[in-house]
């Protein structure tokens, strides 16, 4: 068995592995883990992934979880071309800081603006409080603005003149509040002009494909109660 | 001027990077930032780190923000003991699984057991109700359960028989509530003997001299007015 890919693709850090693999033309087999089905919750996924979160990876024996170690597994193991995880020191410095940041900053807004605006109303049938919404947009916008000012900064991409993980993993994040019908990119041209150079930077088809899952998650029939039931307890503290 | 590390011993990014520097003679100015006098969120210290954030490297010209990103920088550029961050694929992978992990988990609970347990109360003069600390505590007790049964499991160390970045990062939060009186360790033998082994392999020396200030932040004195308002906003999103 050759390398699995344990992956749903509402996730973002999922997203951009999905891209960066198949960019890369890394050969895998596409492992999907439903979500919103509680798949990532069973006693076998278990065995991956202890964690019980996707994305997680598996190569024969070996598995691993978290988005950051898998992405750059992948760098390393598959001798990838030296922009998406530079070796020249302040390169690869910039792209490490990005990646940390992110956890606590964009990826905390981005995935609170998607369930609290969307999910929360339209899967889980239930209304999140305004404050609770407007405090949560709030905290994204600052977030963006804090990608703009000390990270995209006037380069071209995150980390430089060229395109690495880091602009992977951030797009990624962003496609989640665009796909919640927040207009992330409408008041901010360098933020829209950045992400016209990802999206042909990995090409627009691999793209579109990757995003196909969130772009659609706002038409998604409501849960029945097993599944409310099952998510509840993970979810809650996305909806404060 | 060479490498200026910008730290407060208070934070435990800070002793992480303390330690390691130290540990490996890496020579460096110690700029201290005191947090507790709001002198992170300075105009001067803004033009090192515009996060107005500690831990801050920087070095020449360049300036970089986030312990994860500096501490790799370091191993990098001093080219230190293979085993700080191993060539070894996997063993690498599981370096960066840990220290991806542990932003969202053991970083907030460590963090957030230290506030609402001491800080709150003894340096801001704000009660925290019992059932918000013993929240607090019992997400504390998890993210340790896993630590162990995930991460540590029956090694010496953290991803194998040798101590790396994992460990120190891992350790020096766990010495933010024994700071605020928590007994981590009590019931854990796994973990005492692991942390043992952790001070043993750094120096027991270079170990208290790091935890110095930390292990005395229950003495701290309360905060006057000014200062309290000036942090409490800053305080409030760190520990959210």
């Amino acid at each position: 068995m050759g390398l699995e890919l344990y992956l749903d693709l509402l996730s973002q850090p999922c997203r951009a592995i999905y891209i960066f693999a198949k960019k890369n033309r890394i050969p895998f087999e596409m492992r999907t883990v439903e979500l919103l089905k509680g798949q990532h919750l069973s006693d076998a996924f278990a065995q991956v992934n202890p964690l019980k979160k996707v994305p997680a990876l598996k190569d024969g024996d070996f598995t691993l979880a978290e988005s950051v170690a898998i992405l750059l597994y992948l760098c390393r193991k598959y001798e990838v071309p030296d922009h998406w995880y530079p070796q020249d020191l302040q390169a690869r410095a910039r792209v490490d800081e990005y990646l940390a940041w992110q956890h606590t900053a964009l990826r905390n807004s981005c995935t609170r603006a998607m369930w609290q605006k969307m999910m929360s109303p339209v899967f889980l049938g239930e209304q999140v409080p305004p404050e609770t919404l407007a405090s949560t947009l709030a905290e994204l916008e600052r977030c963006l603005q804090l990608l703009e000012d000390k990270f995209l900064k006037d380069q071209d991409f995150l980390a430089g003149p060229h395109i690495s993980v880091a602009d992977l993993v951030a797009i990624t994040e962003l496609m989640h509040p665009v796909s919640a019908g927040c207009q992330v990119f409408k008041s901010r041209p360098k933020l829209a002009a950045w992400r016209q150079r990802v999206e042909a930077a990995v090409g627009k088809d691999l793209f579109q494909e990757a995003h196909a899952v969130v772009m659609k998650a706002k038409d998604l029939p409501p849960a029945d109660s097993a599944i409310k039931e099952k998510l509840k307890p993970s979810v809650q503290v996305l909806l404060q | 001027m060479g490498l200026e590390l910008y730290l407060d011993l208070l934070s435990q990014p800070c002793r992480a990077i303390y330690i390691f520097a130290k540990k490996n003679r890496i020579p460096f100015e110690m700029r201290t930032v005191e947090l507790l006098k709001g002198q992170h969120l300075s105009d001067a210290f803004a033009q090192v780190n515009p996060l107005k954030k500690v831990p801050a490297l920087k070095d020449g010209d360049f300036t970089l923000a986030e312990s994860v990103a500096i501490l790799l920088y370091l191993t990098r550029k001093y080219k230190v003991a293979d085993h700080w961050y191993p060539q070894d694929l996997q063993a690498c992978a599981r370096v960066d699984e840990y220290l991806a992990w542990q932003h969202t988990t053991l970083r907030r609970s460590c963090l957030r057991a230290l506030w609402h347990k001491v800080m709150f109360p003894v340096f801001l003069g704000e009660p925290v109700s019992p059932e918000m600390l013993a929240t607090t505590l019992a997400e504390l007790d998890v993210t340790l359960q896993l630590l162990e049964d995930k991460f540590l499991q029956n090694k010496a160390f953290l991803i194998g028989p040798h101590v790396s970045l994992a460990d120190l990062v891992a350790i020096t939060e766990l010495m933010h509530p024994v700071g605020a009186g928590c007994q981590v360790f009590e019931g854990r033998p796994k973990l005492a003997a692991w942390c043992r082994r952790v001070e043993a392999a750094v120096g027991e020396d270079l170990f208290q001299e790091a935890h110095e200030v930390i292990l005395k932040a229950k003495d701290s004195p309360p905060a006057d007015p000014t200062i309290k308002q000036k942090l409490m906003p800053a305080v409030l999103a760190m520990i959210q």
